[in-house]
């Protein structure tokens, strides 16, 4: 009896393991999931609705920082698509040979300066960051963001100290949004898609362009949807949805 | 007295829960780049992540205790409906998300929050992004544990003490001085323990209202979540140097918690 009890506790912690497998069980093989960058939210959330409504394919989205997303893909965990916010974290998941199929850029992306709406402290360009008592906010150099930022300030020709360097681009919207901080550079789709805080612009020979790359994992449980996940984001689409969302297409 | 047997399919288990327990710690011993270990945690960058975070935790503690005694005695003293609305509200943050904490600070202290406005309107203050930010932060989390500690002690105190020093002619606070501090120190010193251990872990709290900033805001739990991005074998290393602070704490402590039978 006891043993017995033992024997279905382990099973059900193993089961508990493979989630994609039990619900394979159920629902034969319709769930995609999607390692995708923080700043990729509102278009791909669309995206997969699109997925569902289409072609029954369910999308279960992982959204965090490139860098963390990297390191968890590299530590074992497991997903059928990766879409990364550089090309650099893509070639990390390349040389570790955990890619299946050659990448796909399906966006790009600017960066723009968040400010409070109405841009209160009449910030217009890079060189205003660095005005003292400014409370900036960028994201970490470790996050694609961050490096970014960092570019564009050396193409500026600024130093600016920021006040908190965070842990992916979205804290630095939300710092913005909130008011706690004065300004902070973010990507041009997230000011479009975050309608809480203004965009000042930044002219081109100062701008970076982030380069978005998407591909299907060797991990992947689920390769048809993986690929039916891909070719919607690369169909005309996905890339009008990608362009409401502030995207630049391919 | 003979002790019961104890069914050998419970012993199975326990024995599962304890290798749980023990894998994940085992693995960082493994796995930790040994060789480097001197460079890594001697780094600048460590050292001022370990600088930070002790600074931090200690202050925090400090003022868990100024103010946490006199709540632990507060609560320890009243009774019936008023005793379980202060409880709950003193415990809340242990079982509240960090997180969600952080983002509780924020509205209240932040720029644009209940006090914050009125300090940054007023006097020009801001507190998120700044060293005192990461120590309320540490507080708000770490302080429960020191009060739950103070007041089990307070409750379990012989109030006969205190009512022979009243008698004796000792005025409320003296009492509370000479009488009261001395015999909670068991429970303070427990209780502070578990208070600065949770101080130095703390993450979400942190890095919702402070921010991250090396020398300003960086902890070391956040610099372990950005190094084990950029560079794990340090963030194994720092790993490490958390865990030997926590077995330091137990091996310390084993008096109370390890407790002679």
């Amino acid at each position: 009896m006891t043993k017995r009890v033992v024997v279905v506790l382990v099973t059900g912690l193993l089961a508990a393991c493979g989630s994609s497998s039990a619900s394979g069980l159920s629902t034969p093989q319709t769930d995609v999931t999607v390692f995708a960058a923080a700043s990729l939210q509102p278009a791909f959330d669309k995206i997969g609705a699109r997925l569902l409504t289409t072609k029954r394919f369910k999308t279960t989205f992982s959204y965090a920082g490139t860098q963390t997303l990297t390191s968890q893909l590299t530590q074992g965990a497991q997903a059928d698509v990766f879409a990364s916010a550089d090309k650099e974290h893509m070639n990390t998941l390349l040389d570790a040979g955990l890619v299946a199929a050659p990448l796909a850029v399906f966006a790009t992306n600017k960066l723009e300066i968040a400010v409070a709406r109405g841009n209160p402290k009449g910030i217009h360009t890079l060189t205003d960051l660095a005005r003292p008592g400014l409370v900036v906010v960028l994201a970490d150099p470790s996050v694609p963001a961050g490096k970014y930022a960092q570019q564009a300030l050396r193409n500026a020709r600024v130093t600016v100290k920021p006040a908190s360097l965070e842990l992916q681009v979205t804290g630095v919207l939300s710092k913005v949004a909130l008011g706690e901080a004065d300004a902070g550079i973010v990507y041009v789709s997230d000011i479009v898609t975050s309608g809480k805080v203004d965009g000042v612009s930044i002219p081109d020979d100062e701008n970076v362009t982030a380069v978005y790359p998407i591909a299907p994992l060797k991990s992947a449980t689920n390769p048809a949807g993986a690929k039916a996940f891909i070719d919607l984001v690369l169909s005309t689409d996905g890339q009008a949805i990608l362009k409401a969302a502030g995207f630049q297409g391919v | 007295m003979t002790q019961l047997r104890v069914p050998a399919a419970l012993v199975a288990l326990a024995g599962l829960g304890l290798l749980f327990f023990l894998l994940p710690l085992a693995g960082l011993i493994v796995r930790a780049p040994w060789n480097q270990a001197a460079a890594s945690i001697g780094s600048a960058e460590t050292v001022t992540a370990l600088e930070l975070s002790f600074f931090c935790s200690v202050t925090a503690t400090a003022i868990a205790l100024v103010l946490g005694i006199p709540l632990a005695l507060v609560l320890s003293r009243t009774s019936g409906t008023l005793r379980s609305v202060l409880r709950a509200l003193t415990t809340l943050p242990m079982v509240l998300p960090p997180v969600v904490g952080g983002v509780a600070l924020l509205l209240a202290f932040g720029r644009t929050g209940l006090v914050g406005s009125f300090l940054y309107q007023g006097f020009g203050i801001q507190i998120p992004f700044t060293t005192a930010a990461a120590v309320m932060a540490e507080t708000f989390v770490a302080m429960p544990f020191l009060v739950i500690a103070v007041e089990g002690g307070m409750r379990s105190l012989d109030p006969r003490y205190e009512e022979a020093a009243r008698a004796l002619g000792a005025r409320g606070w003296m009492v509370f001085a000479r009488v009261t501090l001395p015999l909670l120190r068991p429970a303070i010193s427990s209780g502070a323990v578990l208070c600065w251990a949770r101080a130095l872990g703390e993450f979400g709290a942190t890095i919702t209202f402070a921010g991250n900033f090396p020398g300003r805001t960086q902890t070391v739990p956040i610099a372990v979540y950005i190094a084990l991005e950029t560079h794990p074998d340090s963030a194994i290393l720092l790993s490490l140097v958390l865990l030997a602070v926590s077995v330091a704490i137990l091996v310390a402590m084993r008096d109370r918690w390890l407790g002679a039978p």
